[in-house]
């Protein structure tokens, strides 16, 4: 080694001898064996003919925005666990716990959408300086491909998080997979990792997000680099500037695009921050930066699906091919988008000819257009509800409602005038699209509330569950009790608040009560209201509307000698007190007043069973426990008891009571989650 | 200049390309196997099935009021994703419906035949209507035309007990395409 040594030493320039500190002579070692001081100079010392330019900053930003992905997805990736149960856990966990995380997961998501607008500054740029000319059109297709894996990692990566947004717009997407000719059914079968989506589908996704796409994007991005280093700048013509180095004049403009891609990034992130403090509202940090929905659950539909917005014009294509049939979706997912690819990848040789480098502009031009139409058309319609005056529509909706959108009736109204009819046609078609937009915009909407909810049960001192979250969230009763009422009560009992302004119109298709906060004082109030008994908010609209309570409440409490209004006022605080409701502060002393009048032989008592007033069951409900869960649970699963109403229970299913043979319509958990949801009965973090 | 290669010369070319020949084989039979074993694992999903179509019970006549009006319910069943098993979970969700004075029950499953969001009734239209790319459906699963979807909802085979308990036959169907054709 040593003459080998030597002889090199002699190759090397001469150094300026006794100024070098340690520093330095560890500089000169390391160069010695590495040679790295003719690398940096190779690699800096670039000739930028006519001198540094702002547009030539898009390729080291879109480097730049890159690496940040590296960084900030490692460390992601540190937190988060691939799996269909601990998913949206881990995200929950990192966005919503972990110091920083939302930071952390913000600049990654912001960023990833920075790429993409980035991508499309890069392609525009090399597009109309025509660098794309010989002898770059290699790594004119390598950009082309970098650019589709770059799309790649944006679409798996809105999977990882496994919450209702991510699970369903991927669904939509590796549906559209599976129309390429041949093979799409086993592709999408591999890329789901199955034949339904679950555990194998995130670990694959991400694999495919972290480890396939990055790893050949950071193999062509060295090749790109180097031949880019090859062929050099393709100079703005004419060069009437002086040339430049690479460093530090061009660096410096790549260097301040970076900065400021990285300060309208951390803007985006910290927007709402600022709007919060501005408006005095406290900054939730977990609610910055990145959303996370709802836990993915392939049987809870999520009517707010839709791409991550750079993919909405994709989206949007699939409407345009309305009536096509079953090749309006293959042209749309698949023909035309591979069409667009295509001339994309013949630009450099069209290029060659002058005609077919201005057709390369106006295609890109024109393309980037196209995007822009879709994705303005798919966001007003989205969001038309926002700015449309619905009111003005008062008259289509009245006659649609009235004539049930019979077409008959429609042109008998018009009397049968062409034009009218026509007129009105158009008018009810924008009605329609205000009615989806106005549908979409309560999805988004109930997608928010839902979100919000699994993150609040997810931060209960208990944690989550092994099972995961959504076992939580089936076991909640504020999630699940509306749905549940909606679906097996809904059809004969309302749920409003009286005060509400709908509250009428609800209450009249009603056929029985309204269990809006059944068990509480004010509704106990409104059943003893001689005037609210037998309307449609209490017996009204069942068959017990002229029943013996009825009566009583019509004709005996309203005898202000034996029932003074305290003695109603304690009978309703002892009736909220067995449900457990009572209103806080309530007296001890007003209660055990009630109670005794309701078990008094000659007042409630003379029907209904109460504690031990030793009445027979069979008259009327047995009133111990009123509105207890126990008792809701009891009445739901069997209202024909005679612990409730007998033989004179009106139309109620028994939910709970098995048929001969076949399984009752509700389980004992659905039961007791409509009865916790009515009492009002679920988990409410500390402080609220 | 040209001139004869002298046999000794030509047996070094063929030793080079011998030696060529076997680095190259020699190479790629090397890294076959971390190739081939990764493609096989990577093909595994290939060989899965899905749960064979059977008869879940999913609710009883009585609550499925004979209005014409399709009411929505979750289907139950046992899963099994890769590794986990799930006793009784919500696989997905069909829509049932009676007309007057009928005992016969049809099922649609809500997948929607597009592109596989969840289509949704409404009511106020007296329609389904997919909230993914507007696809509309009449209450017995027809298609509205002009639609995106290449067909109707699909129909689930549907059997009602004597004790009233309706059974559905759970399917999922390949989506975009015209003809409804299940999944294996
Ligand atoms: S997925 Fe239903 S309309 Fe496209």
């Amino acid at each position: 080694m040593k003459p080998q040594h030597q002889h090199d030493q002699k190759q090397m320039p001469q150094r300026p001898v006794g100024s070098l500190g340690v520093l330095g002579q560890l500089a000169d070692f390391l160069d010695d064996r590495t040679g790295y001081r003719a690398l940096m100079h190779e690699a800096l010392y670039e000739r930028v003919p006519g001198g540094a330019r702002w547009r030539y900053v898009w390729g080291s930003t879109l480097v730049f925005a890159f690496m940040t992905q590296v960084i900030t997805g490692l460390v992601l990736w540190s937190s988060y666990s691939a799996s269909a149960q601990t998913a949206w856990e881990s995200v929950y966990y990192i966005q919503h716990e972990m110091t920083g995380g939302w930071l952390l997961r913000g600049i990654h998501h912001v960023m990833a959408q920075a790429m993409v607008v980035l991508l499309a500054l890069h392609l525009m740029q090399v597009v109309i300086d025509g660098a794309y000319r010989a002898p770059r059109e290699v790594n004119f297709w390598l950009g082309l491909v970098l650019m589709m894996l770059v799309l790649g990692m944006a679409l798996t990566g809105y999977l990882l998080p496994w919450d209702q947004k991510g699970y369903w717009a991927t669904r939509v997407a590796t549906n559209l997979a599976g129309l390429v000719p041949l093979v799409g059914p086993s592709l999408q079968q591999i890329v789901v990792g199955g034949p339904d989506y679950g555990h194998q589908t995130v670990t694959r996704f991400f694999a495919i997000h972290a480890g396939f796409l990055p790893a050949t994007l950071v193999l062509m991005l060295v090749v790109h680099l180097s031949l880019f280093r090859k062929h050099g700048l393709c100079a703005k013509q004419p060069i009437t500037r002086p040339d430049a180095m690479f460093w530090p004049d061009q660096v410096l403009k790549d260097a301040v695009a970076m900065l400021a891609v990285m300060a309208v990034v951390l803007g985006v992130i910290l927007m709402p921050a600022v709007r919060a403090m501005l408006e005095g509202r406290p900054i939730v940090p977990g609610e910055l930066g990145a959303e996370l929905g709802a836990p993915a659950d392939p049987s809870q539909p999520y009517a707010a699906a839709r791409p991550e917005w750079y993919f909405l014009f994709l989206f949007q294509f699939l409407k345009v091919f309305e009536g096509w049939g079953a090749s309006g979706e293959f042209f749309g997912a698949i023909v035309v988008p591979g069409l667009v690819m295509t001339a994309m990848f013949l630009m450099p040789i069209l290029g060659r000819w002058q005609l077919g480098h201005r057709f390369n502009v106006a295609f890109t031009f024109a393309l980037l257009a196209g995007i822009g139409l879709l994705t303005a058309m798919a966001t007003n319609e989205d969001y038309a509800a926002l700015w449309a005056d619905r009111s003005s529509f008062a008259d289509v909706e009245k006659l649609l409602e009235e004539t049930e959108n019979d077409k008959a009736k429609i042109a008998a109204h018009f009397g049968n005038d062409v034009a009218k009819i026509a007129a009105f046609e158009v008018r009810a078609k924008k009605l329609e699209r205000i009615r989806h937009s106005q549908s979409f915009l309560d999805a988004v909407a109930m997608a928010k509330a839902d979100a919000s909810r699994s993150i609040e049960l997810a931060g209960r001192p208990e944690r989550i569950p092994s099972a995961g979250m959504l076992e939580l969230i089936r076991n909640d009763a504020l999630s699940q009790g509306p749905k549940l009422f909606a679906q097996h009560c809904a059809s004969c009992h309302a749920h409003v608040d009286p005060a509400a302004p709908e509250a009428e119109a609800v209450l009249a298709k009603a056929s029985a009560a309204n269990l809006h906060g059944f068990g509480t004082a004010a509704w106990m109030r409104g059943l003893l209201d001689p005037k609210q008994v037998a309307g449609p908010a209490y017996f009204g609209n069942t068959a017990h509307k002229e029943d013996d309570m009825v009566n009583f409440v019509q004709n005996d409490l309203t005898d202000a000698d034996t029932w003074k209004p305290d003695d109603i006022e304690a009978v309703i605080a002892a009736m909220a007190a067995e449900a457990g409701l009572a209103a806080a502060g309530t007296a001890p002393a007003v209660i055990e007043k009630g109670r005794g009048l309701v078990a008094d032989g000659d007042r409630c008592g003379s029907c209904h069973t109460f504690r031990d007033n030793g009445v027979a069951a069979g008259s009327a409900p047995d009133i111990t426990g009123w509105g207890s869960r126990e008792w809701l649970v009891g009445i739901i699963v069997d209202p024909t008891h005679e612990r409730f109403y007998g033989d004179s229970n009106d139309r109620m299913p028994s939910f709970g009571k098995a048929g001969e043979g076949s399984a009752p319509i509700l389980t004992g958990r659905q039961i007791g989650l409509i009865a916790d949801w009515l009492r009002g009965d679920w988990y409410r973090p500390a402080g609220h | 200049m040209t001139r004869d290669k002298t046999s000794d010369e030509s047996a070094a070319d063929r030793r080079g390309f011998m030696t060529k020949l076997l680095a190259v084989v020699c190479g790629g039979l090397a890294t076959l196997p971390p190739v081939l074993a990764g493609v096989w694992m990577f093909l595994d999903p290939l060989r899965r099935r899905g749960a064979a179509a059977t008869f879940l019970p999913v609710t009883d006549l009585a609550s499925v009021p004979d209005d014409g009006i399709p009411r929505q319910f979750a289907v139950v069943a046992d899963r099994v994703d890769a590794w986990t098993g799930f006793a009784a979970e919500p696989i997905g969700a069909v829509y049932l419906r009676r007309e007057k004075g009928s005992d016969t029950v049809e099922a649609l499953s809500a997948t929607c035949p597009h592109a596989g969001c969840f289509v949704e009734m409404e009511s106020q239209e007296r329609c389904f209507r997919c909230p993914c790319h507007n696809s509309k459906f009449t209450l017995d699963g027809g298609m509205v035309a002009p639609s995106p979807s290449p067909r109707a909802m699909d129909g689930l085979e549907c059997q009602v007990a004597k004790n009233g308990e309706i059974a559905v036959k759970w399917q999922n169907f390949y989506t975009g395409i015209a003809e409804k054709v299940a999944r294996p």
